[in-house]
């Protein structure tokens, strides 16, 4: 309802408070209304229309920028209307409303399903209750599956902080840090299939009897080596998962160095000078007083990596596929999903995956907000 | 225990010279202050001395021996810092204890030493806290325990004072002090304000633009001050100076600064008298310009008057900044001397503390 003044009130008649109030509920009930038509022709003419490409491509725009802008205005001003305990109380749901409601939508919604899903055999017909989760946990392509994401954890996590403490350590001291960062960083900027090819070159092994074309291997026969195939390297399981957990150090080691690099340089440098009055030797200092400073962002960048480690999927599948006992948790998620097609215990592959996340989650949240990240 | 001597040092950070041929001998259990105002290099001397900043030329020593090229561990030095620089995640116990502990000190005997600390500083209850847990005037204390739990021959401190509030700046300022008088060691100590240096040192080093101005007693320094800058920095509201010219008639000298001329005292005329006919910079303190009725007794009253443009009533007194004709001047008067602005006032100063620099050198002449 309109605010009016008291003194306004008292000179209107009862007829024109009848009126203005009236005429509220009118704006009221007519603005959304009249918002919603516009939108919704907005919708018809995107999708019947056969105007040429960059009109609809402007519409499109128009429609879908102004569209919010419009819902949010209109919503906006129905709660204002409302008495102000209630304006209070329900406006931060006009703005936070509609991405809760996409993030229900395309989160909480389908782990549901897919609990649901795991529940039942491979067609979504008949309940079969735990049955998927127990073969989860007694195949033995799953349980290889779980020893390699353990090494993609243990190692993969560890490798990517070392590295990339080792080079935001050096290169801040150095006269070559743009120069070397770049270089470590620009992996990065390579997708994990591109890696995958990259690295089976670096991998490619040939007969013994004609050229290695294969980097390692070029030099392992340069030294007066054989030829060794790598991380098809079977005499070695499950050790040849350390050539595929290398591609992935080599992307994320970029990663985890800008944001060493910046906490390191956001040490005070009162601190290392009150430390090295105190006595403490460079190194001293490295390991009592930098690193205990940027506990914090070691953290945060180990438990991210976790996280991506057991989520692993594309290098594994673009290199072994899951042969030569590489198999990981994301790829027998696949595998059983959409090859085997057996939706049950993909999804119930699927939900192991993501209960195994959610502890360091929860971890590497608690971190970030005690670093008032948020 | 040691003196600290600094032997033509100078700095340069490569064109810009910050210090110029400082030469200075702190003796031993002496508390020097360097004081100066931001950039003269007061902090850069500190910094050189406690083998944070490289000495460019010259030598710096502490005791008999050349510093130089020994690192910051090795030359029994503590330092507090202007951001206290906390180690954040040790607790205090651990940020007092951790020079000693890099030295292998016994475990008993550091914690003899931090308790005793924390006991002289107050910190007892607070050994298991981390820094983040304590307010500002803790971890000041934190940080002058860190230093004094080494026992070192030199004490340096860097502003340590400058983050604190006014009325805490005061009880510290206090505090540190009597622990130069209980600890009996050497203090060097930079600050930008001169209040500080004042009551605290027992001689005050003035910097200006990486040139050493003046080091005396505070006495010295406010009574004689040795040029223009000091005479200057030194004081608050600061000396009033007069381009002036000094002129003889019958005998008697007179500064006529164009606005009015002020009778030079007999008894300092033999001081002046190279100058004679020369121009120089007549300077007058405000706290020596005094209400004619409200003058103390015994003082050489010399009459001007000036036109009142702001007053600043501070209760126990009257600061009142006024022209007369091209000058302005600053004076600090009794508060029961009534005036209000705009008004054509006669005042007198106390031409026995008056001071004259040569205007081409900017030195006093004495």
């Amino acid at each position: 309802m309109a605010h009016v003044d008291a003194s306004e009130k008292q000179e209107m008649g009862v007829g024109a408070r009848f009126i203005a109030f009236i005429s509220s509920v009118f704006l009221a009930v007519i603005i959304p209304l009249i918002a919603f038509a516009v939108i919704y022709a907005g919708f018809i003419f995107l999708r019947d229309s056969n105007a040429p490409k960059w009109v609809i491509t402007l519409v499109a725009i128009v429609w879908g920028v102004g569209g919010i802008a419009v819902l949010y205005w209109v919503f906006n001003g129905l709660v204002e209307r409302l008495p102000p305990a209630w304006t209070a109380r329900l406006q931060p749901f006009v703005f936070v409303g509609p991405a809760l409601a996409i993030l229900v939508w395309y989160l909480a919604l389908p782990t549901a399903r897919t609990f649901w899903l795991s529940l039942h055999d491979r067609n979504a017909d008949a309940f079969v209750g735990l049955a998927n989760y127990s073969a989860i946990f007694t195949e033995r392509v799953m349980r290889e599956a779980f020893r390699n994401n353990l090494m993609w954890i243990i190692f993969g996590s560890t490798f990517s902080v070392l590295f990339g403490l080792l080079v935001a350590t050096l290169a801040d001291r150095s006269r070559w840090e743009r120069v070397s960062k770049t270089f470590i960083f620009l992996p990065m900027a390579i997708s994990f299939v591109g890696a995958g090819v990259i690295w089976n070159f670096i991998y490619e092994v040939r007969p013994v009897t004609v050229p290695q074309i294969g980097l390692l291997n070029a030099i392992v026969v340069a030294l007066g080596g054989t030829p060794k195939p790598w991380y098809a390297w079977t005499d070695i399981i499950p050790w040849n998962n350390l050539f595929l957990i290398v591609i992935v150090v080599w992307l994320q080691a970029g990663f985890s160095m800008v944001l060493f690099s910046a906490a390191l340089k956001g040490i005070p440098s009162e601190l290392m000078e009150a430390g090295r009055v105190d006595g403490a030797s460079e190194i001293q200092i490295y390991f009592r007083i930098m690193l205990p400073y940027i506990r914090g962002t070691i953290i945060t960048v180990w438990t991210t990596i976790v996280i991506f480690t057991l989520k692993i999927f594309d290098v594994v599948w673009v290199m072994t596929g899951g042969q030569f006992g590489t198999e990981v948790i994301a790829t027998q998620f696949f595998r059983q999903s959409f090859v085997a097609r057996n939706s049950g215990f993909g999804s119930a592959i699927a939900i192991i995956l993501l209960l195994a996340v959610i502890p360091v989650m929860i971890y590497n949240l608690r971190q970030f907000r005690e670093q008032e990240a948020f | 225990m040691a003196s600290v001597t600094y032997r033509n040092v100078y700095k340069r950070f490569g064109e810009i010279t910050v210090i110029t041929d400082l030469n200075l001998e702190v003796a031993d259990k002496e508390f020097v202050v360097f004081v100066g105002p931001s950039g003269c290099g007061k902090s850069t001397s500190l910094r050189m001395l406690a083998g944070l900043e490289e000495i460019t030329e010259g030598e710096i020593l502490i005791g008999d021996r050349v510093v130089n090229d020994v690192p910051p561990k090795d030359r029994d030095i503590a330092m507090v810092f202007q951001s206290y620089a906390l180690y954040p995640h040790m607790t205090v116990y651990d940020n007092m204890a951790f020079g000693l502990k890099l030295r292998k000190t016994p475990k008993d005997e550091i914690d003899r030493r931090v308790r005793e600390a924390a006991e002289s500083l107050g910190l007892v209850p607070f050994l298991d806290r981390k820094p983040k847990a304590l307010s500002g005037g803790q971890r000041q204390r934190v940080a002058v325990g860190r230093a004094i739990v080494r026992e070192p021959a030199v004490f340096l401190m860097d502003e340590p004072l400058s983050n604190l509030d006014a009325k805490l700046r005061v009880t510290a300022r206090a505090e540190i002090s009597q622990l130069h008088q209980r600890l009996e060691t050497t203090f060097i100590y930079v600050t930008h304000d001169q209040v500080e240096a004042m009551t605290m040192g027992d001689r005050i080093a003035v910097l200006h633009d990486g040139v050493l101005q003046q080091v005396d007693s505070p006495r010295n320094l406010y009574n004689l001050p040795a040029n223009v800058f000091v005479a200057g920095f030194i004081g608050s509201p600061s000396m009033n100076f007069f381009d002036s010219t000094l002129v003889a008639e019958d005998g008697t000298y007179y500064v006529d600064t164009g606005d009015f001329r002020i009778k030079v005292p007999d008894d300092l005329k033999s001081r002046f008298a190279d100058n004679v006919g020369k121009e120089v910079i007549f300077g007058i303190r405000p706290e020596d310009i005094h209400a004619p009725d409200l003058a103390p007794p015994n003082i050489t009253a010399a009459p001007f008057s000036a036109t009142v443009e702001v007053i600043e009533l501070l209760g126990h007194e009257s600061h009142l900044f006024m022209t007369t004709g091209k000058n302005s001047v600053v004076a600090i008067v009794d508060n029961r001397f009534i005036v209000s602005v705009g008004n054509q006032v006669d005042l007198v100063m106390n031409v026995a503390n008056m001071h004259l620099f040569d205007k081409q050198t900017n030195l006093a002449i004495r």
